[in-house]
């Protein structure tokens, strides 16, 4: 572990040299709100933020990406058949991602790369790519991450953690990757003060007003809980409009589509959402989880019950509060969490009449 | 692509029709023989009874189908589609020689190293029986047959003329060493020699007793599978002895795009054979 203080110039001027061996991408104010964009040259990520409205899982995981392609035009030796599309995958960083999000991105790993299977597209633009995080030092009300497995200076899934202290920075070089950045950008390692980092930790940490309470979910009974009497009212105000899902920095549920213009034709891997009936509707007409109910109870089922269950690694959330902020009818996770946590089967039989 | 070692799981392999059997007296039912197109993808698609794969038709898109064929059948995989969506709608029309992509083989299997030294009823309804069918003949290969004790089947259709595999039916009656009970719901044919009635009932008065030593593989409809269930447990069938192959929506069939799960488990790559026991822990959303 290696630590470098940067003023903002040497900041600016390593992320310009940086870009000669490295696409950057990071967040870029739009309108009202910050996105993660492709950065432009000499342009430094804009740190005058706490998140951005959507997670950069774009940037691994595109919401529409074309993953095959084919010629119908039955005058080609090769029509009908599946070609790879070639992906760019030059290295690139993402500076200023938080660590909620780049604990997310591990999470998220865990589906893509599973031992026996592993998505390449998935694999490729993860592997290209190095993770400049900003740790957070003015979380909102809605931010949990400290109890969510994660936190305000989490360093899971980064390669390199930057503090900003005063007015420059001070960096953690975590891996490989983020000293091949360092190194890239011209950062002299060395220079620091790592009591600095537990200083901004402590206070970060303190300024946290939020928290959830996950120690009975895995203890808990999955069909207990799948029947429990709380997912009617859970669920009562949901539009199925899928903001959740899409804002989700761990939602990782997509589609396979075929497109087709002329004799060109391409596959397409597009996010999708469990909100949506079509998402589990049978040829048939049948649909496994056809009232908006059981879809509520399916997203919460997977990230505080199913994901706990089969990981074993907490829960599949991070905490970054996106669905509590942008959910149109304040359907709020902690509160299905505290839900699910406190649940006692016997207690529900009690209460009911 | 980078992470060049990493088979690609998206692409199929392509695949031509070498022949259409139309099956079933409404023409709903096709079954659909392919031959790989590249030397060395019939090896690398080397599947278990059981096994489903993903039917790929560039511009229409994909559907998940049991392997129809069996594992000790080579040169060639087999699929009985039912005529139903975009994609097998499309699939019903194309013919001989044409060419599409065939991905897999995914999920589990029946589970034969279980089954071996046991004997096996096999209760199966409506076109469901295909996966029934891959098991039959790879339980009837000579070098197989000796593994498992007595097998009995109970098959039944709407009528005689939605009877899949039916010169197969026919063969397999005459054998001795598979306990054939083919029914149909009803007919009018007057030269009609097997059994008339559902699925349930005849199951109950010609499937052996359950044991430790016996185990039901079934696959239907949803109706035939909800009254084959008492009947399974009246003959002293445990739910771990009473197999299932579920179905769910699926795209990707390999557990990672998210919508086939019951639970935590996934249709495409947990099963899509479960035990009873396995299914009645989950909460059923298929």
């Amino acid at each position: 572990m290696t630590l470098i203080t940067l003023d903002t110039k040497s900041w600016a001027a390593g992320l310009t040299a940086a870009a000669d061996a490295y696409r950057l991408f990071g967040p870029v104010r739009e309108d009202a709100c910050h996105t993660f964009k492709a950065l432009e040259k000499g342009k430094t990520p804009d740190l005058d933020m706490v998140n951005t409205r959507l997670s950069p899982k774009a940037l691994i995981f595109p919401q529409s990406d074309i993953i095959l392609e084919y010629s119908l035009d039955e005058s080609r030796e090769d029509h009908h058949i599946m070609r790879e599309v070639q992906k760019d995958v030059t290295p690139r960083a993402v500076v200023g991602i938080r660590p909620c999000d780049a604990k997310a991105t591990a999470l998220v790993k865990l589906n893509f790369d599973a031992p026996d299977v592993k998505d390449p597209y998935w694999l490729a633009a993860y592997e290209a790519t190095t993770f400049v995080g900003v740790a957070c030092d003015a979380p909102l009300s809605t931010c949990f991450c400290t109890t969510a497995g994660c936190g305000p200076y989490s360093e899971e899934g980064l390669d390199i953690l930057v503090m900003q202290k005063g007015d420059g920075f001070l960096a953690k070089i975590l891996t490989d990757k983020g000293r091949a950045f360092a190194k890239a950008a011209g950062w002299n390692p060395a220079s620091g003060d790592l009591a600095a980092f537990e200083a901004g930790k402590a206070a970060a940490e303190k300024k946290m007003v939020s928290a959830v309470q996950t120690d009975h979910l895995e203890a808990a009974d999955l069909l207990a809980l799948h029947n429990a009497p709380f997912w009617e009212k859970t669920a009562f105000a949901c539009l199925n409009c899928g903001t959740c899902t899409f804002s989700c920095p761990t939602c990782w549920c997509f589609d396979l589509q075929d497109e087709v213009a002329g004799k060109s034709g391409v596959r397409l891997k597009n996010w999708d959402s469990c909100m949506f009936p079509i998402f589990t509707v049978h040829t048939t007409g049948h649909n496994p989880r056809e009232t908006k109910v059981q879809r509520v109870r399916q997203r919460f089922m997977h990230k505080l019950k199913y994901f706990v269950d089969k990981y074993k690694t907490g829960i599949m959330c991070v905490g970054c509060g996106r669905c509590v902020r942008q959910c149109p009818v304040n359907i709020d996770i902690r509160k299905v969490c505290e839900e699910m946590n406190r649940f006692n089967p016997a207690d529900a039989c009690a209460v009911r009449d | 692509m980078e992470g060049k070692n990493v088979q690609n799981p998206y692409l199929p392999y392509p695949v031509r029709i070498d022949d259409i059997t139309v099956e079933a007296e409404d023409k709903s039912l096709k079954t659909f023989k392919f031959v790989f197109l590249n030397a060395g993808d019939e090896e690398k698609f080397a599947y278990r009874a059981g096994q489903f794969a993903e039917l790929s038709i560039p511009g229409k898109g994909e559907i998940p189908i049991g392997i129809a064929s069996s594992p000790v059948e080579k040169g060639f995989v087999k699929f009985t589609v039912n005529r139903a969506g975009v994609v097998t709608t499309h699939l019903h029309n194309m013919k001989v020689g044409d060419v599409m992509g065939l991905r897999g083989p995914l999920g589990n299997s029946y589970p034969w190293d279980l089954l071996e030294g046991k004997n096996v009823l096999i209760v199966g309804g409506g076109f469901a029986f295909t996966t029934l069918r891959s098991s039959i003949v790879y339980m009837l290969d000579p070098k197989n047959r000796s593994k498992f004790g007595n097998i009995d089947v109970v098959y039944g259709a709407r009528s005689p003329g939605m009877l899949l595999y039916k010169d197969e039916l026919v063969a397999w009656e005459k054998r001795d060493d598979i306990n054939m009970h083919i029914t149909v719901d009803a007919t009018t044919d007057p030269d009609w020699k097997y059994n008339v009635g559902f699925v349930p009932p005849v199951t109950e008065q010609k499937a052996p007793q359950g044991g430790d030593d016996t185990y039901a593989i079934v696959c239907g409809p949803p109706i035939m599978i909800k009254f084959t269930q008492p009947v399974l447990e009246k003959l002293g069938y445990d739910h771990d002895h009473i197999i299932m192959s579920l179905e769910n929506r699926m795209k990707c069939g390999f557990g990672m795009c998210g919508r086939c799960g019951i639970g935590k488990e996934l249709v495409c790559k947990d099963g899509p054979v479960f035990t009873l026991r396995q299914i009645n822990q989950t909460p059923r959303e298929y």
